[in-house]
C-alpha cells in the first residue's frame, strides 16, 4: 500500500513537472501576463485608486475577493484551533 | 509543558526584571508601529496582514515576558474573539454594503452614495477600511493561536 502511494505521488509529481515545461520563462516580457495584465495595473492603478503603492491597490481593490478569502482562511484556522483545544472550567 | 515550567522555576529561570521592564517599555511602541504599518500600507510596504502580525506579536511578547494571565488582563479572551469576528465582518460587510449600494461586490466606488467623497477617493478609502478589518482579524487570531497552543487550551499559565 505504501509503495502504491509513493508510486502515485511520484507519477503525479512527474506529470506536474512535465506540465511546467510549457510555462513561459521567469520574467519573460513576452508572456501573456506581462503583455496584458501587468501594463494595465502599472499604468492605471494610481489613476484609478489614488493609492501610490500598486501592491496595496492590487491586493485590496483589484484582487479584493482573493484577499477576503485569505482573511477568512486565517479566521477559520483560528476558530478550528479554539474549538479543538480550548477548555475552560468555569 | 508543565515539566518545562517546573524546571525553569527550580533553576531560577523565567522571570527577569530586565526583560520584564524592557518589555513593559517596548510594548506601546510596538503597538504604535503596528498601527503605523496598517495605516501606512497605501504609501509603503505594509498593510493589514503585516500590521496585524506586529500588533499580535506585542501581546505574545507580554505573555512570554510575564505570563499568559498578564496578557489576558490587557486583552481579555472575550474581547479577543469579538475583535477577530469584527475584523472579518468588517471586510465581508464592506463587500456586501458595496453590492447593496448598487455596485459590484467589493467595488468600493459604490459607497459614494453614502458619503460623497468621489468615486476614486472611495476606492482608496475602501482599501483602508478593508485593511483595518484584516489587521484586527490577523492580530486576534495570532494571539488566540498562541494562547491555545501555548497552554494546551487551558489559558492558565502558558509558556
Amino acid at each position: 500500500m505504501k509503495t502504491l502511494a509513493l508510486l502515485a505521488t511520484v507519477v503525479t509529481g512527474a506529470i506536474l513537472l512535465y506540465g511546467t515545461m510549457d510555462f513561459p520563462a521567469w520574467g519573460d516580457p513576452q508572456s501573456p501576463a506581462s503583455t496584458h495584465l501587468s501594463p494595465v495595473y502599472i499604468e492605471k492603478a494610481v489613476a484609478e485608486t489614488h493609492v501610490p503603492n500598486i501592491v496595496t491597490a492590487i491586493l485590496g481593490d483589484y484582487r479584493g475577493y482573493d484577499t477576503m478569502f485569505e482573511t477568512v482562511v486565517i479566521y477559520c484556522a483560528g476558530l478550528a484551533v479554539v474549538s479543538v483545544l480550548r477548555r475552560r472550567e468555569s | 509543558m508543565k515539566r518545562l515550567q517546573e524546571n525553569a522555576r527550580n533553576r531560577g529561570l523565567g522571570e527577569s526584571l530586565i526583560i520584564q521592564t524592557s518589555v513593559r517599555i517596548l510594548v506601546p511602541f510596538i503597538q504604535l508601529f503596528g498601527l503605523y504599518i496598517i495605516v501606512h500600507g497605501h504609501y509603503s510596504p505594509g498593510g493589514g496582514f503585516q500590521g496585524g502580525v506586529v500588533l499580535g506579536a506585542s501581546f505574545i511578547l507580554l505573555a512570554l515576558a510575564f505570563d499568559l494571565r498578564t496578557s489576558t488582563r490587557y486583552l481579555s479572551e472575550r474581547a479577543n474573539m469579538l475583535l477577530g469576528n469584527v475584523g472579518v465582518l468588517v471586510y465581508v460587510g464592506t463587500g456586501f454594503l458595496c453590492a447593496v449600494m448598487g455596485g459590484l461586490f467589493l467595488d468600493y466606488s459604490a459607497l459614494e452614495a453614502i458619503v460623497p467623497l468621489g468615486a476614486i477617493e472611495w476606492r482608496s478609502f475602501g482599501i483602508f477600511i478593508v485593511e483595518v478589518g484584516v489587521g484586527l482579524a490577523v492580530m486576534n487570531i495570532m494571539v488566540s493561536l498562541f494562547w491555545d497552543l501555548g497552554s494546551g487550551g487551558a489559558l492558565d499559565e502558558g509558556l
